[in-house]
């Protein structure tokens, strides 16, 4: 167990190596109900929130999802997030938990012109994800959908970034095709009560099908294979979407005035100020958070995440450099691990794509 | 969690077992659990001389780097090869298979081996483990 802005999270269960494998190869159980739910509601709540994130939720169709981020005035991300749109007036968005104060604060302060009520939901829901690729083999028999919600019925016609209302075991729940693994796979918002039910069904229902209850550990390694960023390790208000190379989340196009437009439209036609790239590592050592790049000996960077990939089976690492990755062919890369200069070399993000 | 009761300890947790003047150390189970999966295991090099009490090298795990402390004084007479390929034999035989270097240590005036009186036996070193929770 650890503490993580304020909740006590399982690190890991057993081996994270094990755990990471798992969801590669069959699938594992999260619990992140740490993550908070906000609900923006109302007849201007679409209008509101397309002015107060990078994206246009207004234009996201009811029982879908998108992944968006919330910039402050000089463009700095404040949080990265997923919105789903429940219905006409109804949003939830998702915030990373330590970010969760903020993003609350400044929905509710950019709302206020607007028809729209924010709301933090964080206690009204626990969140329990299942990834991997049996990972819709284990719920859907425990699935039953809103009949008045989608056009189908079985959970395997639901979209990627799509979710519905209905019942996981019998408990109410909102059950969304989304993750942070580069898995396929779901996230079950429940109401906390209905947690330990939910989690024990899925335990016994997933037992035969490789489910193993996975932690914090595994889903840092699992996302950073899949080449996602985690706010305070690649995203954070000294960087814009466009420096984490996520430009495409910031909607210029869409109608009417949005937090930060100015900022990142100048960073959009200017260039990002670093360069988001991913590192392989010629040793067992892992390059981590902060360490440096060197370029032929000459700083050129900072690693922002990094571990061990199971699934390659060498370290890997996100860094962020001072010029872009092209520019950088022919020099000799190392990572300065602890006094040693570590090989390092440059490779396309994801590490990690799963066959589709 | 393993403690074996024919071992010494220290507050680090790394475990040491005599025999004559060779001394055999490693890090406990409740240490390798904590650490989580290890990934990589610097060692010092046989010849070095090592002192109680000082980092002699490197635990790394998935999600953080620990040093690794020499519980005794003395010269490393053997390292456990078999880490550099397989560092997870740290978390599943951390007492055996697991083992990180050997030391020869100075005599006593009984020709025992003469350790650092401060360490732990493992009733202590349980005691220790409980009370950090």
């Amino acid at each position: 167990m650890t503490s993580f802005a304020g909740w006590q999270m399982p690190l890991r269960y057993g081996s994270e190596t094990a755990e990471h494998l798992a969801v590669r190869r069959a699938a594992g159980l999260f619990d992140l109900s740490h993550m908070g739910e906000i609900a923006v509601t109302g007849p201007g709540a679409g209008a509101a929130l397309d002015y107060a994130l990078t994206g246009q939720p207004s234009a996201v169709p009811p029982g879908r999802a998108r992944y968006m981020m919330i910039c402050a005035e000089d463009g700095g991300v404040l949080d990265d997030l997923v919105v789903y749109r429940q219905g006409e007036q109804e949003f939830l968005v998702i915030a990373n938990a330590s970010n969760t104060a903020t993003v609350v604060g400044a929905l509710a302060d950019r709302a206020a012109g607007y028809d729209a009520a924010v709301v933090d939901a964080t206690q009204d829901y626990a969140l329990i994800a299942v990834q991997g690729p049996a990972a819709a083999g284990i719920l859907a028999p425990l699935v039953k959908l809103d009949p008045a919600g989608p056009e189908f019925t079985e959970l395997g016609a639901m979209k990627y970034y799509a979710g519905a209302f209905g019942t996981v075991a019998g408990r109410e729940a909102w059950i969304a095709r989304t993750g942070y693994t580069g898995e396929d796979g779901f996230e079950v918002y429940c109401r906390p009560q209905d947690a330990e039910h939910v989690w024990t069904a899925l335990t016994a229902e997933g037992s035969g099908a490789g489910l193993v209850p996975a932690g914090l550990a595994a889903r840092d390694t699992l996302r950073l294979e899949a080449g996602m960023p985690l706010y305070g390790n690649e995203l954070g208000p000294d960087v814009t979407p466009f420096e984490a190379g996520l430009g495409r989340v910031v909607k210029f196009d869409k109608p009417g005035e949005f937090v930060g437009r100015e900022a990142l439209a100048a960073r959009a036609s200017a260039g990002p100020s670093r360069h988001l790239a991913g590192l392989t590592i010629g040793s067992r050592r892992i390059a981590r958070h902060g360490y440096p790049v060197l370029a032929d000996g000459q700083a050129c960077g900072t690693v922002t995440s990094g571990a061990p990939s199971p699934t390659l089976g060498v370290p890997i690492a996100m860094a962020y450099l001072d010029r872009p990755a092209a520019s950088l062919a022919g020099a000799v890369l190392t990572v300065g691990i602890r006094g040693e200069a570590v090989p390092a070399h440059l490779t396309d993000l994801p590490f990690y794509s799963r066959r589709r | 969690m393993s403690v074996p009761a024919e071992l010494h300890y220290t507050p680090e947790h790394e475990w040491v077992s005599v025999e004559g003047t060779s001394a055999s150390i490693g890090i406990t189970d409740y240490a390798a659990q904590q650490l989580g999966d290890v990934v990589f295991v610097s060692l010092p090099t046989v010849g070095a001389t090592v002192t109680a009490g000082e980092p002699c090298g490197e635990v790394e795990s998935v999600k953080s780097v620990s040093d690794l402390y020499s519980p005794v004084d003395g010269e490393v007479i053997e390292v456990n090869a078999e880490l550099e390929d397989d560092p997870s034999l740290v978390n599943a035989e951390p007492y055996t298979a697991g083992w990180m270097f050997r030391v020869r240590v100075a005599q006593d005036g009984n020709g025992d081996a003469a350790l650092p009186t401060d360490l732990l036996s493992a009733a202590e070193y349980e005691e220790l483990t409980k009370s950090a929770g």
